[in-house]
């Protein structure tokens, strides 16, 4: 146990008078998988683009810690940044493929900022230096390892468009593996999957979690899943953090049952954490 | 299996009746396009009148819709059936777009040997807009911008040539890198304007940065001439061999011990214009399997992705618009070599509507669909010249035939920049 990865403090955004995100603060821990959950609305995918620097918080910090000592201000790196230097990737809740190019290429883009290097910034590529061609060959086996994870390496050649959907999403989990993160960030990684692949998703998941050492932090409507791969929930209900701890606690949390039913009886209640 | 077999003579009914609207529509349309003439005579202007034509012109067309309804009316639904969409396809079909790609390589070198110099003369220009198709396919077709103004960095490099040839004396061959990394440094300056555009507010800006440096060399008399454009452009030379009359050693001719011909220019700005055509072809294809040009495609497919995975839309937009546009600047370096004058008629905005029709004829991307479709576009308007008054009724009908035909142009297949088994048959 490493200590904290991402320390969220004070995190507020306000859409004009709207307030999404409200005051909120938590901590994601290294090698953990955490868990936001809550009702529809709650402000979950806007903690997640205030993270990845697709919107620019109202005001807090949100610090994130490398291993190596080194420390980022999320709230004052732009988009790509954030994914290039503090290494904090995700993916999103409408899939965002490259969908007219082939699977493989859409895991090549993620390798893009090493293989830029590696090829001089075109330069080297453009007269078929060796270095390219060995970065390029690494990078397809990095791919190929992702491929066979993610049980796609059959249709590494076909359009990613051309996949069903959950092949899609099992495909930008895989991608953004790729872009080696060290905290990846997952919105809605199980909407639409059958039951069969939801339990594909967890070991998954829980494999990325024990094999590569990297924080996962996932928004997830599906308890089932929450539940069983979490170490660490978040519950935030209109913008504000109403529960924080491990999967028993948050489950056994009067606040979290108001919040998914109102004043709950007790058989409903059941049904949404049981 | 199911559905009932169809009594032959509803079908033959409704063929007829299909048929005959068409005729009626013809017939309409052609009445004040075939039906009236204007005559140039003694007495001033009069007007002939052919309805026969309209007639044949009606016939015609019913005719051929008859023979369409019943013979095969789903021709052209089975043809466009099989090429709608864009496919990735495996590496088959790439290899047969290698072998289509070297047979017109090996054709293009023979040609000047049939000895026909107005042939080679098209020949060059097609060229010329097979370059500019090649550059604006990074811009378009790849990245995925719009680019309505792209007949400005041609007139850069054009214009660049001639004042930095006719001021400071340089040759063709320092000029050409020159003109390039000069259109280039425009494409940047268009690109940091535009950097939030997408789609039509992009093209509309582009439309407006290709009419700014049009008015601009109309205006700027004491650098470029103003409307007159700039004359004596100095012509190319082989290593300092010169296309001209005499037998010095100083002139083409005259080193090699042959008598002069005019013609001499016209194979070498061909073969020239060939080299640099390759040069590009080779250049682009190379690039769009290389990280920039994965980085390009993955623009145009999905930008808050490409975010997400830390690529920056800000240099990779720009890197397209420089590659591009110096494409055109090599072009236009070109072109102004070969004319020997240049003036801003040349670069008009219907250059650019050309251009962008040939890499959307072409299926956005595809080289060897830019070739035929700048062949299409620009070969054979030439060629139509035989036809008098209806050259551009033929290359109407060409381009409707290609739309129905290909509507998402001549060869619209991708392939893809990498494979994963490609490595067990290096």
């Amino acid at each position: 146990m490493t200590g904290s990865l991402l320390r969220v403090e004070g995190l507020t955004m306000r859409f004009g008078g709207l307030t999404a995100v409200d005051n909120l603060s938590f901590n994601v821990a290294a090698d953990e998988i955490t868990a936001i959950i809550g009702p529809n609305g709650a402000g979950k995918t806007t903690v997640f683009n205030c993270l990845t620097g697709f919107y620019q918080p109202t005001s807090g910090h949100l610090q994130m810690v490398h291993p190596n000592g080194k420390a980022f201000s999320l709230e004052r790196m732009s988009g790509h940044t954030i994914a290039r230097n503090a290494r904090a990737v995700r993916t999103f809740q409408n899939i965002r493929l490259f969908s007219g190019m082939s699977v493989l290429e859409n895991l090549m883009i993620a390798q893009h900022i090493s293989l830029m290097r590696a090829s001089l910034y075109s330069i080297g590529g453009l007269l078929g230096l060796a270095g390219y061609r060995k970065a390029e060959r690494e990078a397809i086996e990095l791919a190929r390892y992702w491929l066979e994870k993610v049980n796609l390496i059959e249709s590494a050649d076909e359009p990613a468009g051309s996949l069903s959907y959950g092949a899609r999403r099992r495909l930008e989990i895989a991608r953004a593996m790729c872009a080696s993160p060290l905290l990846l960030c997952l919105d809605e990684p199980a909407a639409g999957l059958n039951p069969h692949e939801d339990m594909e998703l967890c070991e998954l998941l829980a494999d990325i979690r024990r094999e590569h050492n990297i924080a996962i932090l996932l928004i997830e409507h599906d308890m089932g899943i929450v539940m069983r791969i979490s170490d660490h929930i978040v519950v935030i209900d209109h913008g504000a953090c109403i529960a924080d701890g491990t999967p028993a606690d948050v489950r056994a949390n009067p606040a979290v049952i108001r919040a998914y039913l109102g004043e709950p009886d007790e058989d409903e209640a059941q049904a949404v954490v049981g | 299996m199911a559905e009932p077999p169809r009594s032959s003579t509803t079908s033959l009914a409704t063929a007829l009746r299909e048929a005959a609207l068409a005729a009626l529509v013809a017939a309409l349309l052609s009445v004040p396009l075939l039906g009236f003439r204007l005559v140039d005579s003694a007495q001033g202007l009069s007007l002939d009148y052919r309805f026969l034509w309209v007639v044949y012109a009606a016939f015609g067309v019913f005719s051929a819709r008859l023979i369409l309804n019943l013979t095969g009316s789903s021709i052209v639904g089975s043809v466009q059936k099989s090429f709608s969409g864009i496919t990735i396809v495996k590496r088959f079909t790439g290899d047969w777009e290698r072998i289509v790609g070297w047979v017109l390589i090996g054709l293009a070198f023979l040609l000047p040997l049939l000895g026909d110099r107005n042939l080679a003369d098209r020949a060059t220009l097609v060229l010329i807009y097979v370059m500019l198709g090649t550059g604006l396919s990074i811009v378009v077709g790849l990245a995925g911008l719009l680019d309505l103004g792209y007949v400005a960095f041609y007139a850069v490099g054009a214009y660049c040539y001639a004042i930095l040839a006719l001021t400071f004396g340089l040759s063709f061959w320092i000029c050409l890198p020159l003109a390039g990394l000069f259109a280039g440094l425009f494409g940047i300056l268009l690109g940091f304007p535009v950097l939030r555009l997408r789609g039509d507010y992009l093209a509309i800006v582009t439309l407006g940065f290709g009419e700014i440096v049009r008015i601009l060399l109309i205006n700027w008399q004491d650098l470029t001439g103003g409307p007159d454009g700039i004359i004596g452009i100095p012509r190319p030379t082989l290593f300092g061999l010169e296309f001209r009359m005499g037998d010095d050693a100083g002139s083409f001719a005259g080193f090699f011990g042959i008598p002069f011909s005019p013609a001499h220019r016209i194979f070498f700005l061909y073969y020239l214009a060939l080299a640099l055509v390759l040069f590009t072809v080779f250049f682009v294809q190379r690039i769009r399997r290389l990280p920039i040009g994965r980085a390009w495609e993955a623009l145009r497919e999905d930008e808050i992705a490409c975010r997400s995975l830390g690529l920056n839309p800000t240099t990779i937009k720009l890197s397209a618009f420089a590659l591009g546009a110096s494409f055109a600047g090599f072009a236009g370096s070109f072109f102004a070599t070969r004319q020997g004058f240049i003036s801003p008629e040349s670069f008009t905005f219907i250059e650019s509507a050309i251009i962008l029709a040939i890499v959307v004829l072409g299926g956005m991307g595809s080289v060897i669909g830019i070739v035929f479709a700048a062949i299409l576009l620009v070969g054979l308007p030439e060629w139509f010249r035989e036809l008098e008054q209806f050259r551009m009724f033929a290359f109407g009908i060409v381009m409707v035939l290609v739309v129905v035909w290909r509507p998402h142009g001549l060869l619209s297949k991708r392939s893809p920049s990498v494979l994963l088994n490609q490595q067990a048959t290096k």
